[in-house]
């Protein structure tokens, strides 16, 4: 019964169609004769070398979109300006070492929890034995970044040759998922500990540390994702019409992916750094003369019951706050970015 | 589907057997000055005896032999370091509970807070609830959980007039503890509803549902949250069971006398028979969790199918 209503309903659509369609053909080119309609198209050897041609890109057209994200492109700017200044910062006039121990001239005693701003030479104050916490929160701020950074390159690379393969070929995958169940749940303590009685603990030896582990969850990542796309028709041709394994790779699934990889890179840096103040907490950081954000952080987080002195928390958990947002907010644009659906 | 299971679960003891041996082995590198609290003052004999009386000069292989025959007897050994001579099975069973019930109410918070906050977020995408909701998801992401903790216990505990310290026998001491561990998965379940309702929101059976004069509310509740939270399934068994791991930064603010930090802890007392015990522990959880979490997901969507022949490269 619905059926023929519809069909019947369906069937009067058309007609009408068809007849306003009649209307609007025949007002238009009625009365003209057939060489009026129909001329030949001239032969233009230049017209014809343009056929196809468009000028996208897409890089630029990445980069297009990107830079429409004021906000992305803006924190993009001040990480920019964050990570320069960490480096000439040490070159600037009156900056003072970071493990240096101040001591006041007059009475030679050390210069204790100055207030930020209470001494013109300490901008941000010092710290419970006399050290500058604004060249403290530099260098460490150079230390996280540089190990945040480190993590993510080892664990981009490691991570995506593992995960490709582990996704696209098959007879790996037991292989691949047996050796992520074991690096899985070693604990990294372990880890950390054994590394530190072999090697004296360094910013290597942590970088170290935190790829051995770290690049499996990357690698797992990668191989759901190319699961996913693995057997998707266009991967079929290819592979029907003989295309090499690394070429498929290369020229299929990797560019379909550069999206969710830079996304995943991007909050793997703010990830890494997280990590090293979980380190830093449960007592196997780096050793004290080199300044991290997770010491700083977990020296403020002992003077966290003397309301006066929580400024040396609060200004180390800012720098790390803006620059985990700014990853997190560059990273989400320039995935949306990456993708070729949201190019015009 | 049952064959599946069976061969998942076949695997899975074998993934056990390598974790446990590959610890096992490690283990055996740590240096033996941790097995002795006062090792400074002890002769070589003295060392050499209690080595042998902890059966660390026998070959790795016939320890690790030794450990599985063990661990078929239900026997874990007994504590070396930490609390000497006391079962480490009595030690975990003590301190579990603590975790698993101040984890699980966090967890049911969460879920509480969270999933309605994603499908707000979803359903009023860009207006002002989106915007605030996004903003929250940002600030806790941000800001490191060891330092938002100390501000909610230090103006919580305020605010509300409880007690700092966690106390088993007075629930108004677990109210902090629980509000700070959800918060992290309030962020986490609230994000990613809302990006799997948005991208459901886009498809054809959505179009359709509207189209054919579906109220939106109808639409959003009855078509697109059921199949958005689909893939946040998997991971509820998972959670629930990673309880039993406790939070660190939270057991140790609140003195929980509980699981959280056990394992480092223990790991750097160098108490192998601890380590071997937590981390076997952790492992089963861990794998266990992962195969209830793709059952329920079959179970909840009948489309997935585990045990899908796989077509041959």
């Amino acid at each position: 019964m619905a059926n023929s209503i519809k069909n019947h309903l369906a069937g009067k659509l058309e007609d009408a169609l068809t007849e306003d369609l009649k209307k609007k053909a025949s007002s238009n080119y009625e009365g003209l004769s057939d060489e009026e309609l129909f001329t030949f198209a001239e032969y233009n050897s230049e017209e014809a070398e343009r056929t196809g041609y468009s000028n996208y890109s897409y890089w630029k057209a990445t980069l297009q979109v990107f830079l429409k994200n004021k906000v992305a492109v803006f924190l993009l700017i001040v990480m920019g300006a964050i990570v320069l200044f960490t480096f000439i910062q040490p070159y600037l006039p009156n900056q003072l070492d970071p493990n240096l121990i101040n001591n006041n001239p007059m009475t030679f005693m050390q210069y204790r929890n100055v207030q930020p701003g209470e001494l013109p030479q300490f901008i941000l104050g010092t710290n419970s034995i006399g050290q500058d916490l604004w060249a403290r929160i530099w260098a460490g701020t150079r230390t996280s970044l540089f190990i945040g950074l480190a993590v993510a390159i080892v664990e981009a690379v490691l991570g995506i040759t593992m995960g490709v393969l582990w996704g696209y070929v098959r007879k790996l995958d037991f292989f691949f998922t047996e050796v992520y169940n074991i690096l899985d749940n070693i604990p990294q303590t372990l880890v950390l500990i054994l590394i530190s009685y072999m090697v004296t603990p360094s910013i290597q030896s942590m970088i170290f540390a935190m790829c051995l582990t770290s690049w499996i969850q990357m690698a797992r990542f990668i191989r759901n994702q190319i699961i996913i796309i693995r057997d998707r028709d266009y991967n079929l041709a290819s592979r029907c019409l003989g295309t090499s394994t690394f070429k498929i790779i290369m020229k299929n699934l990797l560019p379909y992916l550069v999206s969710i990889i830079m996304l995943r890179m991007a909050l793997s840096i703010p990830a890494a750094i997280g990590n090293e103040v979980f380190i830093t907490y449960i007592g196997l950081g780096l050793p004290s003369d080199t300044v991290s954000l997770g010491r700083l952080i977990n020296d403020g987080r002992e003077l966290m019951m003397s309301p006066d002195l929580r400024y040396q928390l609060i200004f180390p958990t800012i720098v790390l706050s803006i620059v985990t947002i700014s990853f997190y907010i560059i990273g989400n644009a320039f995935s949306d970015a990456a993708d070729p659906k949201n190019h015009k | 589907m049952l064959q599946y299971l069976a061969k998942r679960f076949g695997r899975s003891i074998i993934s056990l057997f390598i974790i446990i041996s590959v610890v096992f082995i490690l283990l055996r590198q740590m240096p033996i000055e941790g097995y002795f609290p006062n090792y400074e003052k002890m002769t070589d004999l003295q060392i050499q005896n209690g080595l042998e009386a902890l059966g660390l000069n026998d070959p790795i292989p016939v320890q690790l032999g030794r450990f599985w025959v063990d661990l078929l007897h239900g026997d874990l050994g007994e504590s070396i370091t930490y609390r000497q001579k006391v079962p480490v099975t009595e030690i975990i069973a003590e301190k579990i509970p603590y975790s698993v019930k101040l984890g699980s109410m966090a967890i049911v918070v969460s879920l509480l807070a969270g999933i309605p906050m994603g499908a707000m977020m979803a359903r009023y995408k860009g207006k002002w609830f989106d915007k605030f909701g996004t903003l929250f998801i940002v600030f806790i992401q941000a800001v490191p959980a060891a330092v938002y903790y100390l501000f909610i216990q230090l103006y919580g505990t305020i605010i509300l007039d409880i007690p700092l310290m966690f106390d088993p026998s007075n629930p108004k001491s677990w109210i902090l503890p629980v509000i700070s561990m959800s918060l992290g998965n309030i962020a986490y379940y609230g994000m990613w509803l809302r990006r799997y309702m948005v991208d459901e929101t886009n498809k054809d059976y959505v179009k359709l549902a509207t189209a054919k004069g579906l109220s939106g509310n109808k639409v959003f509740f009855k078509h697109v949250f059921r199949n958005a939270f689909v893939p946040l399934i998997q991971y509820l068994p998972t959670s629930f069971l990673n309880t039993v791991i406790g939070s660190i930064y939270i057991e140790s603010l609140y003195s929980v006398p509980g699981m959280g930090g056990l394992l480092v802890q223990v790991i750097k007392k160098s108490d192998n028979t601890m380590v071997q015990g937590i981390v076997l522990l952790y492992a089963t959880v861990g794998v266990i969790g992962l195969l209830l979490g793709d059952i329920l997901m079959t179970v909840i969507d009948p489309r997935i199918s585990l045990s899908k022949k796989e077509e041959g490269r």
